[in-house]
């Protein structure tokens, strides 16, 4: 008995070794945004100020348009996600239906494909468009990380789905889309929810379609603080603030829906070979 | 996977059993045609516009011609692209074997049960959820040979102060260990999911037998565990190949070329010179290497899976 809880302390101790880059690199990163400029130059370096430098945060949104940035990013990853979900919800139904297990291949080929290859053919075509200073440029092609990534999700819930209730519906003279709208997407909520997650994080976290295609007004926060590193070398304080400003979003959607993010990664990433 | 081939089965037994007549199939393309067309205009399309730019010798500005397999031959005499080949190697390699070995030693770890497992695993998992920008700029600051904090704690246990990325020799494995921390979790992930699906009952009769701990991880989780360890290995390949934000954020490739790998190299051809149909033939020749890659990696995952299944 004793021998056991000594494992269990054991165990504790090797994850929490485990999981220390991680916390360090969070808690560093407060840090770095709460230092005034002498705090964060100092050395040996300083974890905990004696003041903390609120003005960071007030910075990053006064003197770099982040409230323009944050819009832009809120409308790219929002319209980009809605719209992998109105299509990509179906298509997984389809296809998990259909058994179509060769358009799996077309989805692991989209992920295989580097971004920027898809880059050089859209952006000439936005350019030849005309709508570059736009944002559509971008929501479309977020698209390419967000309707892989429903899909995806959306095969594996539907394979998993019973099918009798839906036949049975069928027998009864439903429509193959009322079988879907009042019987298959009401058991398939959580299963879109994952979806909803993932593609939101993927979507919020790109980064090189918008280096590419965003002008000044377009700009989503990865760009803009990239951007801030590339014009404010020195000041590390409204920079780490920034970079936090950033991820937050996406770091306290992964801590409130845990348990559906790592559920939805395991099922993908496990048929994703 | 394996969780689900049997699921699959019993679908399709039954169905043939119940000898559903074929009238009675709903038809299920219209689901998926929308999609379809997305996927043909924002995945296909590139696909195919590439293929002739590569084709073609065209920088923005100035007028396209013609140019047949001038991009490809120029391809294979540009000494910088070779090295970018070399450095895309190198750090795949490196970003592969160290989140492998770290991930499954951490899916060992948090397969057991122990006090507040829940949250850790959480906090483990936060890493590749984070912004790969915003991590790459603290990691900069962190990697300041002056003011930077890892040189602070190295010279804690009597480390000389290193350069990190701000030197040729240092800078690889410095953004491989960024790369390790940010995507150490989703080899964690899958490998956790494979040790979900490992029966006790063999440990049960290996601890009867008197099997030591190292042996019945060598002799049962390993084998049992392989496929998925191959998956962790062809995903883990496919994405570190395709680093572009850790690196361009951080040292854009440099010092000189010191870290610009392919994806790099094609970023600055076509963004930088804008020079779209040489910047295509490396998209292409980029893709191929992925592929190539990828199918190696595959060919070897058919084959554990087929001795795993003759062990069975």
């Amino acid at each position: 008995m004793g021998s056991r809880l000594l494992n269990k302390i054991g165990l504790f101790f090797a994850a929490l070794v485990l999981v220390s880059p991680a916390i360090l690199f969070f808690l560093w990163m407060v840090s770095l945004s709460l230092k005034f400029e002498i705090d964060n130059g100092a050395y040996p370096p300083i974890l905990i100020p004696e003041r903390f430098a609120w003005s960071n945060y007030a910075k990053v949104f006064e003197e770099n348009n982040f409230l323009l940035y944050l819009w832009n990013s809120v409308l790219v990853t929002g319209t980009a996600t809605l719209l992998a979900l109105l299509i990509g919800v179906p298509a997984g139904y389809g296809i998990a239906r259909l058994k179509a297990e060769r358009s799996a291949i077309v989805i692991m080929i989209a992920r295989m494909t580097p971004g920027l290859s898809y880059l050089i053919p859209l952006f000439l075509l936005f350019q030849w468009l005309g709508i570059l200073g736009t944002l559509w440029p971008q929501i479309i092609i977020h698209l390419v990380v967000t309707v892989p990534i429903v899909v995806w999700v959306m095969i594996g819930y539907f394979e998993t789905t019973p099918m009798e209730l839906e036949e049975a519906a069928s027998i009864d003279g439903a429509s193959s889309w009322q079988v879907f709208r009042l019987v298959a997407l009401p058991i398939a909520k959580p299963g879109i929810v994952v979806a909803f997650i993932l593609s939101i994080i993927f979507s919020w976290n790109n980064f090189v379609f918008g280096v590419v295609l965003a002008s000044r007004e377009t700009r989503t926060l990865p760009v803009a603080v990239y951007n801030m590193l590339s014009y404010e070398q020195v000041s590390w304080g409204p920079l780490a603030a920034a970079a936090l400003v950033v991820t937050l979003p996406v770091l306290v959607l992964t801590m409130f829906a845990q348990r559906q993010i790592v559920a939805g990664l395991t099922a993908g990433a496990v048929k994703g070979g | 996977m394996s969780a689900i081939a049997p699921e699959r089965a019993g679908v399709t037994t039954q169905a043939m059993e119940e000898g559903q007549p074929l009238r009675l199939a709903p038809n299920y393309w219209p689901f998926v045609i929308p999609a379809l067309v997305v996927v043909g205009a924002v995945i296909v399309f590139p696909w195919a516009f590439t293929l002739w730019m590569s084709i073609n010798s065209w920088t923005l500005g100035q007028s396209r011609s013609f140019a047949g397999m001038e991009n490809y031959l120029r391809l294979a005499s540009d000494p910088r692209f070779w090295e970018s080949l070399w450095h895309t190697l190198t750090y795949t390699f490196l970003s592969v074997i160290a989140p492998m070995f770290f991930g499954t030693v951490a899916a060992l770890i948090f397969d057991a049960r122990f006090p507040l497992r829940g949250l850790l695993r959480g906090v483990f998992v936060m890493p590749m959820m984070a912004t790969p920008v915003a991590v790459a700029l603290v990691w900069t600051m962190m990697f300041h040979p002056q003011l930077g904090v890892l040189n602070y704690l190295l010279s804690l246990v009597g480390v000389p102060a290193q350069e990190w990325i701000f030197n040729a020799n240092t800078v690889i494995p410095s953004l491989v260990a960024v790369e390790t921390w940010q995507w150490t979790p989703l080899v964690m992930l899958i490998v956790l999911g494979g040790l979900a699906s490992v029966p006790r009952e063999p440990f049960e009769s290996a601890e009867i037998d008197g099997a030591n701990a190292w042996q019945q991880f060598r002799y049962l989780t390993l084998p049992m565990i392989a496929p998925f360890l191959m998956i962790a290995v062809i995903i883990r390949t496919i994405d570190a190949l395709k680093s572009f934000d850790i690196i361009y954020a951080m040292t854009q490739g440099g010092p000189g070329t010191a870290s610009e790998t392919i994806n790099i190299y094609l970023y600055n051809t076509a963004f930088s010179y804008y020079d779209m149909g040489y910047g295509s033939a490396m998209a292409v020749v980029f893709f191929i290497v992925i592929v190539a890659l990828s199918f190696i990696l595959l060919m070897l995952r058919q084959r554990s899976q087929w001795v795993d299944a003759e062990g069975k």
